[in-house]
């Protein structure tokens, strides 16, 4: 019972308190291109789920059976690196072959999720925190699950933006970015939520 | 040692084939079909995403073009160059189509068109067309204000010495958003090889049109009467010539009375019969609605340069290329 706890508290902590865009800062190229509809947003976020969920099962065997196993820890960032690139570019075909529009509408972003640093930062802190294989998974579902809250969260605003009365000289990106402020301070207000 | 060395490139490396045998695999099992014609489709366009071609961007024209649903020369922005790029990647004859350019359709500039107040509101035309419909007497005229040259992104429209706005034919890509801008509704879309425009939309009577404007279409139908071609036609108050069928004779607007009608007459040519290609077969003679060709059967024929108004119904006639425009 205790274990299921901390599986739902990493769930949650991944989530909310450390939103990997908006506490940790991490993954905001995507973060800022993608998010000028909701239903691009959500393609997206599927897709970094998929990438993230997959990456974090595949560096932990990595990890452990190839790596640590052999003495190479040195290589975890190159080998995190092979193993997500090879993900996306799969990703990348299947989405080309399931919905063209998506994958004219997520563009460059697609193949950027390679070197996004939020799927080898989750990579990274899964090892780091000496998760075990079931909590890197939520750990990985969490990060990303919660990269798309942010997307999406974002898209909605965005998307009224669009169609509210700016001051002319903060109309596109500017506004965009405090917006993208303004959100991260309303995340810190999970900060207590879990010791 | 060597194993320091060789246990990294064994283990990346099998990892890469791995993944790599993998790739190659699921490249074969979603390969997606693309006709390769369409990439370089795209990159022929200007990429300016306008939509000025009613597609999705420019990678919707290309992938329609490639379908054979949208016209080679369909990209406004492009123009000819590109619809010739176009025609050599997908193999077809350019059909050439006359470029449209907008044409602000108003001469009642300061010295013709007087004002009824003094207007010193917000530099903006459809500002000042909300007070008692503008300054100018004629409630139809451009009111030189800007608005369509702030709304053109080519820079091709300004406001000309006598405050009317005028269009740069060079610059004008046919995005038609000064045709959207202008209040009056005074801008239109006309080939860019017409060289005869009504320059007035004032559909008020003419008696109206008198007291507002020097140079406004008072309606008269002169203008009808005198074309040959059938291509002006009086409605609503106002001349509108049928750009499909004008020939650019120019008599309407030698007939105009108040002079509503521009014409190009320095772009006049005279038709021209060369002698020694001449087999005096009469066809030219008999075409010409102006009897600006004489000549006997079998003879050499001659345009009589006074009576000729450049409209080459000659030239299309004649099956020996005998007649040139000079």
């Amino acid at each position: 019972m205790e274990y299921v706890g901390k599986l739902f508290m990493i769930l949650l902590s991944t989530l909310l308190v450390n939103n990997f865009v908006l506490s940790r800062f991490l993954g905001i190229c995507p973060f800022l291109g993608v998010s000028k509809k909701v239903s691009t947003a959500l393609g997206m976020g599927a897709a970094v789920t998929f990438v993230m969920a997959l990456a974090s099962l595949i560096t932990y065997i990595v990890q452990y059976a190839i790596l640590e196993t052999l003495g190479l820890g040195y290589l975890q960032t190159i080998a995190f690196i092979l193993v997500i690139a090879a993900l996306v570019q799969f990703v990348e075909m299947v989405i080309q072959k399931t919905s063209p529009t998506l994958y004219q509408a997520l563009g460059v972003y697609l193949p950027l999720i390679t070197t996004n640093c939020a799927v080898l930062g989750v990579a990274i802190i899964n090892i780091q925190e000496k998760y075990d294989l079931l909590q890197t998974l939520i750990n990985g579902t969490g990060a990303a699950l919660g990269f798309t809250l942010a997307l999406v969260l974002m898209a909605g605003i965005r998307e009224r933006l669009e169609l509210s009365d700016i001051p002319e000289p903060l109309k596109g990106f500017p506004i965009t970015l405090i917006t993208a402020g303004l959100m991260s301070v309303a995340f810190l207000g999970f900060q207590g939520l879990i010791k | 040692m060597i194993k320091d060395i060789l246990m990294p490139i064994i283990s990346l490396g099998g990892m890469s084939i791995l993944f790599g045998a993998g790739l190659a695999f699921a490249s074969q099992k979603f390969a997606v079909d693309s006709d390769p014609r369409e990439e370089e489709v795209r990159e022929a366009l200007p990429g300016a995403n306008c939509g000025a071609c009613g597609y999705p961007g420019c990678d919707g024209f290309a992938a329609a073009v490639v379908a054979g649903e949208a016209p080679i020369a369909g990209c406004p922005v492009g123009g000819a160059s590109v619809a010739q790029k176009l025609g050599e990647i997908m193999g077809v004859e350019v059909d050439t189509i006359d470029r449209q350019v907008a044409k602000v359709l108003c001469a009642g500039d300061c010295d013709n068109a007087p004002l009824k107040y003094q207007y010193q509101g917000i530099e903006d035309c459809v500002a000042a067309a909300m007070l008692a419909d503008g300054p100018k007497e004629c409630s139809y005229g451009c009111l030189g204000l800007g608005t369509c040259v702030r709304a053109c992104p080519f820079d091709a429209i300004y406001i000309n010495d006598k405050g009317i706005a005028e269009v740069d034919v060079d610059k004008c890509t046919s995005c038609e958003k000064c045709v959207a801008a202008c209040p009056k509704n005074l801008i239109e879309m006309i080939p860019v090889s017409s060289l005869v425009q009504v320059m007035c939309k004032s559909e008020d009577k003419g008696k109206e049109v008198r007291t507002a404007c020097k140079v406004g279409c008072i309606g008269c139908r002169i203008c009808e009467k005198a074309c040959l071609f059938d291509a002006i036609k009086v409605e609503d108050n106002v001349a509108r010539i049928d750009y499909d069928k004008c020939v650019n004779c120019m008599v309407c607007a030698e007939k105009c009375p108040t002079k509503s009608i521009y014409a190009d007459f320095d772009s006049r040519k005279v038709a021209f019969i060369e002698e020694d290609k001449c087999t005096g077969c009469t066809a030219c003679k008999r075409a010409c609605k102006f009897d600006a060709i004489e000549g006997n059967v079998r003879e050499v024929h001659t345009v009589i340069e006074d009576k000729c108004t450049g409209c080459q119904e000659c030239v299309k006639k004649c099956r020996f290329d005998a007649i040139i425009m000079k």
